[in-house]
């Protein structure tokens, strides 16, 4: 379970988070969506580790700000928006990086799986920084992956923080990772994205939380969250909510006026 | 049988775990070929035979021919090795801890801060107490140079990061200022300096294993076998680092520790080279370099890799300085120099093809 209660977070003594409650279960997909600069991100980065935060964090009960980066590794693993690899590995070897403590079952197999999985299989011996950006967004991917390849261990259900994971990909491997984390989540764990595409949140997504300026508009089903009203205060122009039979809501922008 | 180890091996060929395993076998070969050659090439002309005969068997040479081997080329011999290890090791951390190829301690500052740390110690360790300088000795200069090289990296390392991340041209900027300032601060000193200092610092300045003795190798190995020995521990740490900070973190690495492991190790090693050997470039950028193109960058690999080929690489550079002007000899700064230099640049003409820096 994640659980986030009156969270605040500041970047160089700029407020950015406000108060922010966000509640997760394992087993589910959350999308945190919302206009740029509303925060999305910078709350990844305060349940990742990454920034200081007042307010409570809790992941499978453990407080987020105390628990040893080790421990954290065994339960979560961490998509960033981008990855500036510093020296020439191979596709093989960055995703053994993930391989940490946590891992179980047939190490020496995971990495042919991940990259099955991230449709790079073949891709092994290839030289990171020399593929294009998408390819390399899957690469880590397959590395995170990895890293939490059982979504539930004996201690308890494990998570996905993925920022932005599609925003480098093409629509077909767009559906392939997201259909990645469904599927993560469908086997018990727990996957929380940034997202900027709101039809596909709303396909692949149990629950949408609608940032706005460093606070929660709206949280819920994507039936419940993404109507007009909420679209419209919170990104300032107007959307079209239709109705997909049996997959929920869909969204059609509409153009700016005047 | 055959077809399904050919699929396992296709499977894993970005796996370079097995050739790294390979090439430390090959090295090791080699530092044990170039330290024979070295302890059989000088200007006495020992037969290579009778040095032979003589460290395995014990005998083969005369008496005066015996100490000049055991006196001056044995010693030689080791602290080149030692040397030599500890600069391609504190090249090879610190481009892992600068996630930067092109990071060297003699290019960005830290061999003149570990340096202005030894002249320092040389100038000012004669005001030291009698009573103070017996206990602290040999070793005087050596602390000395790695407190002035630990300063210069976490002065570096504060100003060229920023959130996780370091500018290349930051730091190569920010090491030449602190190049800079420890000159003048160096050069300041040296004016106050008397004659006995004085003739100490051009020895020491001209960056030689010519002085090598015992006690050299004794006041030096404390802070460089250590790290020697003990940065392999680092390698997945590093490994990670390489992804940035937060990632590294992400994957579980406690990211504050590895810097500060990484800096005390690069200070010790370059600080303690640069006490006894003077400014010896370009080791620390090569011996990586050639590795990283041989076996990929992964520490795990590299590290130990590095130790080895520095050594034969510093100890070949020391023959080949010792042989060329025979039976004077160069500088080895100068022969380091000469095959590093360009090294570098090629490292840069390629980064700026890829939009490195």
């Amino acid at each position: 379970m994640l659980e986030v209660a009156a969270l605040s977070a500041r970047l160089s003594d700029k407020p950015i988070l406000h108060g922010i409650d966000l509640t997760a279960a394992p087993g589910t997909v959350t999308a945190i969506v919302g206009p740029n600069g509303s925060g999305k991100t910078t709350l990844l980065r305060a349940l990742t580790g990454d920034l200081a935060y007042n307010g409570a964090a809790h992941l499978n009960g453990r407080d987020l700000s105390k628990t040893h980066p080790r421990e954290m590794a065994a339960i979560r693993a961490v998509l960033a928006q981008s990855t500036q690899l510093a020296f020439p590995f191979t596709v093989e070897e960055v995703i053994r990086l993930g391989l940490t403590a946590g891992t179980q079952a047939r190490r020496s197999e995971l990495p042919v799986r991940a990259l099955e999985a991230v449709g790079l299989s073949g891709y092994g011996a290839r030289d990171v920084q020399t593929l294009s950006g998408g390819e390399q967004a899957r690469v880590h991917l397959a590395r995170v992956l990895v890293q939490v390849w059982e979504p539930v261990t004996p201690q308890g259900p494990r998570w996905l923080f993925l920022d932005e994971p599609v925003a480098a990909l093409d629509i077909g491997h767009q559906l392939t990772v997201m259909g990645l984390a469904r599927s993560y989540a469908d086997a018990g764990g727990g996957v929380v994205a940034v997202m900027h595409d709101l039809n596909l949140s709303a396909m692949y997504a149990d629950q949408i939380a609608l940032m706005v300026e460093g606070r929660m508009l709206a949280q819920g089903t994507p039936a419940q969250v993404l109507t007009d009203a909420n679209l419209t205060r919170a990104y300032g122009c107007a959307v079209r909510v239709n109705a997909v039979p049996a997959r929920g809501p869909w969204l059609v922008p509409q153009a700016m006026a005047g | 049988m055959v077809a399904l180890s050919w699929h396992k091996d296709q499977q894993h060929a970005g796996d370079r775990a097995a050739r790294a395993a390979l090439t430390f076998r090959a090295l090791v070969v080699l530092l044990i070929v170039v330290s024979i050659a070295s302890l059989g090439t000088g200007a006495a002309g020992l037969s290579l035979t009778g040095v032979i005969h003589d460290l395995t068997l014990g005998d083969g040479l005369s008496v005066r021919d015996r100490v000049i081997l055991m006196d001056i080329r044995l010693p030689r011999l080791a602290l080149g090795l030692l040397i030599g290890a500890a600069l391609a090791m504190s090249g090879a951390l610190m481009q892992g801890l600068f996630r930067n190829p092109l990071a060297d301690p003699g290019i960005v500052g830290v061999g003149a801060g570990a340096g202005f740390g030894a002249v320092l110690a040389i100038v000012l360790g004669g005001l030291l107490p009698a009573s103070v300088a017996a206990i602290v000795g040999i070793h005087l200069v050596p602390v000395a140079a790695f407190l002035g090289g630990w300063a210069s990296t976490l002065l570096l390392y504060r100003v060229a990061s920023r959130g996780g991340q370091t500018s290349v041209a930051t730091m190569l900027l920010a090491g030449i200022a602190l190049g800079a300032l420890a000159g003048a601060l160096t050069g300041m000193l040296v004016y106050m300096a008397d004659d006995r200092q004085l003739r100490d610092l051009t020895f020491w300045n001209m960056g030689s294993l010519a002085g090598a003795s015992w006690a050299k190798l004794g006041a030096s190995l404390p802070l460089i076998l250590p790290v020697l020995l003990l940065a392999p521990l680092l390698a997945r740490g590093l490994n990670a680092l390489a992804l940035g900070e937060a990632q590294a973190a992400h994957l579980g690495i406690h990211v504050e520790t590895v810097k500060r492991l990484a800096i005390l190790g690069v200070a010790a090693a370059a600080g303690a080279a640069v006490a006894v050997a003077g400014g010896i470039g370009f080791i620390g950028i090569v011996v990586p370099h050639l590795l990283r193109l041989a076996t990929g960058p992964d520490h795990r690999y590299l590290l130990p890799n590095a130790a080895l080929l520095g050594a034969s690489l510093l100890v070949g550079a020391d023959m080949v300085a010792r042989v060329i002007v025979t039976p004077a000899e160069l500088p080895i700064g100068i022969v380091t120099a000469t095959i590093g230099a360009p090294v570098f640049l090629w490292i840069l003409l390629k980064r700026r093809g890829l939009g490195g820096l």
